[in-house]
């Protein structure tokens, strides 16, 4: 006897039912992303620093070197890699590997000794404006000092009255930098998270309080058909919650969507699952429904806050992000701002899925181990 | 393993189960043929429910072997679920599904033929039609009962599980409900039901007593009575109350219980009890006359008898 359509199907329809006559959790399923809508809408600022920055180095003179050095010494750019080319720099922006791209032209040196007041080229992913505000800020006094102990003497009148450098920075994906374009698709990954995990660590654990699991353990429903079968009308409560959040930053925030939405809600369906998956877990710990929802909270603490939702991922010490990795949500946002910011297809965000399919295998291992067939 | 005997539907040996280092069910033996009501009987607390649970693999027994319907219980649970129909002490349907969607539920996840028939001949003979939009947690004590049985019924089970099915139903109903079980025994069903009325005891095909875990009794109704050899008095006439006060205190005397304007005065020991009435039974004011012990009377003397095992 295998898993069998009709008992699935029978839970599915029970699970329909339910919500439709729980009015409260229904009322909370549409209301939470209303809610956080409203007050997300303000931005968090923080203060990141060492953010992976990428060279485009035209000019490998003394010049350049200092300047790259005065850069380092902000303390506000990591220089992670060098590229030869601009478009292999931009597409490590694309991909999120870089934050910024310096690009030092060819004749820096040269034009800069003329007293042309070269120019250099600094290009930010500026998705998350939190992020990168305050190393922009920097750049600022950057281009007025970097190069004073290098022009001294004879050169010294290239310092005198304007800058001896221009700066150019150009803020990709964002470039009005407004924080709402940043937030509001990172909330459509929070507040699944939120009700995702608690409506399904409380469907199977009111099951138990109530007493009614003894009825459904005696009948030969099998622990496959009732996990799925509780899951399903979670996962379409997900994406109508999901619609109402892409519909809200469509027409209330303005949010640009330069993406692909179809490939949005094919990734939302594995965070979905993975937040479902976890969600049964608990309920299968849980011994009451207090005990359930603050175990979902202690999983929805630290994925808001440690996920660069809330602070910008890169300007958390490394035990942070070290935790914040492992957190299925952490790599769900980064994949839909590349979608929906950047117009990242499904080759860029292939490479980032795998995390959320091993969270995702091993929650569901882990509901199906610990659900248990028996009232032992 | 499987089908040992065709005719016993549950045949267990040594059954225990154990919760810490608490026996709540201790080797308990039963056979059970098919087409018998038996009745379970035990004080509350004595391992009914555990002992119906492990039968319908709901919990494992830490020690025992047994077969119910021919499967094995500590292997073939999945198969047992598909045949038997349990019904729990404590309501377990949805509150907040109506009648009707609890029974069509339970009859999608059996997949019984003809659905919607049914469920529909079922609601009709529980007696609520028009009122099938009812939610099942807005019905009376009694009204949830009748539904839950009727609930276990629907997939048409071999084996019949009832854990106290009755406790809170109007005598008219009660009655209705044991003329069901006997039609459906007559036609095969098997039925192992656990009340705490001796009444309903009485309407068993065989009972077993039960405390504290241990199988103290089993048989007909006549044996389980014959096989306590209790001796009982009855005695009538004025100040009974104080009578009793008395009495209780006299060497093999074990229960005295006032019945309406009686009393019955029992013993185990018929010698030490008859010696110890005779103060008052050459009295003119008290009538006394032996009368058959009843079943209440057994279960009370054993229930001392299992107390002193249990230490
Ligand atoms: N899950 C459990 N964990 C620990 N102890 C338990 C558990 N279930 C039952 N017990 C204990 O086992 C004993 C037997 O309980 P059980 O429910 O089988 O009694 P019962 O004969 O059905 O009583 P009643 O007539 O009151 O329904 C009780 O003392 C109870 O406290
Ligand atoms: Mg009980």
């Amino acid at each position: 006897m295998r898993f069998a359509f009709h008992r699935f199907w029978a839970v599915v329809l029970k699970e329909f039912i339910q919500m439709k006559r729980d009015r409260m959790t229904f009322g909370m399923m549409a209301g939470i992303p209303l809610l956080q809508l409203t007050l997300f809408g303000f931005a968090i600022n923080a203060d990141p620093k060492r953010l992976p920055t990428a060279v485009v180095a035209g000019d490998q003179g003394p010049f350049t070197r200092s300047f790259i050095a005065a850069m380092r010494h902000t303390e506000y750019f990591a220089f992670t890699r060098e590229f030869p080319t601009q478009a292999e720099a931009a597409r490590a922006l694309e991909l999120g590997d870089a934050q910024f791209v310096v690009n030092i032209p060819e004749d820096f040196s040269r034009r800069l000794l003329r007293g042309e007041q070269p120019s250099i080229l600094v290009e930010a992913d500026a998705t998350d404006p939190s992020a990168t505000g305050p190393a922009i800020a920097a750049l600022q006094n950057i281009a007025q000092n970097a190069l004073d102990r290098d022009l001294t003497g004879p050169l010294e009148k290239l310092r005198a009255g304007r800058a001896p450098i221009r700066l150019q920075v150009h803020a990709r994906y964002n470039p009005e930098n407004i924080t709402q374009y940043n937030v509001v698709p990172g909330l459509m990954g929070v507040v699944l998270t939120m009700t995702m995990i608690i409506i399904t660590a409380l469907a199977i654990t009111r099951e138990r309080e109530r007493g009614t699991m003894e009825n459904l353990l005696a009948t030969p429903a099998r622990p496959l058909e009732v996990m799925t079968g509780k899951i399903l009308p979670y996962i379409l409560v997900g994406y109508v919650q999901l619609t109402l959040i892409l519909l809200a930053a469509r027409f209330i925030f303005d949010v640009p969507m330069v993406g692909s939405l179809a490939l949005v809600y094919a990734v939302a369906l594995l965070f979905i699952a993975s937040n479902l998956a976890v969600g049964i877990t608990f309920s299968t710990l849980a011994r009451n429904q207090l005990q359930a929802v603050q175990m979902a909270f202690f999983f929805f603490l630290p994925s808001i806050l440690l996920s660069g939702f809330m602070f910008p991922f890169r300007g958390m010490p490394e035990w942070a992000q070290w935790v914040g990795s492992c957190l299925p949500l952490t790599h769900f946002l980064r994949i839909v701002r590349g979608i929906l910011l950047k117009g990242n297809g499904l080759t860029e965000i292939a490479p980032k899925l795998w995390p959320i399919l091993l969270f995702m295998t091993l929650a569901m291992t882990l509901a199906l181990k610990r659900y248990r067939q028996t009232l032992d | 393993m499987d089908s040992a005997d065709p005719d016993h539907v549950i045949d267990v040996v040594g059954l225990t189960k154990r919760f810490g280092d608490r026996t709540v069910v201790n080797g308990i033996d039963l056979r059970v043929k098919r087409g018998e009501i038996f009745g379970f009987l035990g004080p509350n607390g004595s391992g009914k429910t555990t002992f119906i649970r492990m039968l319908c693999g709901l919990l494992t027994p830490e020690s025992g072997t047994g077969s119910c319907l021919g499967y094995d219980v500590l292997r073939r649970q999945r198969e047992i679920r598909e045949h038997v129909g349990y019904m729990t002490q404590k309501f377990s349907f949805y509150e907040d599904l109506s009648i009707r969607e609890n029974l069509d539920f339970i009859a999608r996840l059996y997949a019984v033929p003809n659905r919607r028939v049914a469920v529909d001949a079922t609601i009709d003979r529980l007696g609520f039609t028009g009122r099938s939009q009812q939610l099942a947690g807005q019905l009376s004590g009694g009204w949830k009962q009748r539904l839950a049985l009727a609930a276990c019924l629907i997939h048409s089970p071999q084996l019949l599980l009832l854990d106290e099915p009755t406790a809170g139903v109007d005598p008219k109903a009660r009655r209705e409900f044991w003329d069901h079980i006997h039609q459906l025994a007559a036609e095969g069903l098997t039925v192992l039901i656990t009340t705490h009325y001796m009444d309903e005891a009485e309407r068993c095909h065989r009972i077993a007593y039960i405390a504290y875990g241990s199988l103290l009794a089993q048989g007909t109704v006549e044996d389980v009575v014959a096989g306590a050899r209790l001796t009982t008095w009855e005695v009538s006439g004025p100040g009974l109350p104080a009578l009793a006060e008395e009495i209780r205190k006299a060497k093999g005397v074990e229960q005295v219980v006032p019945f309406g304007n009686t009393m019955h005065v029992t013993g185990r020991n018929e010698a030490e009890l008859e010696s110890a009435i005779v103060p008052w039974r050459g009295g003119v004011a008290h009538r006394w006359a032996r009368v058959p012990s009843r079943l209440e009377d057994v279960f009370i003397s054993l229930m001392g008898q299992g107390r002193d095992n249990f230490k």
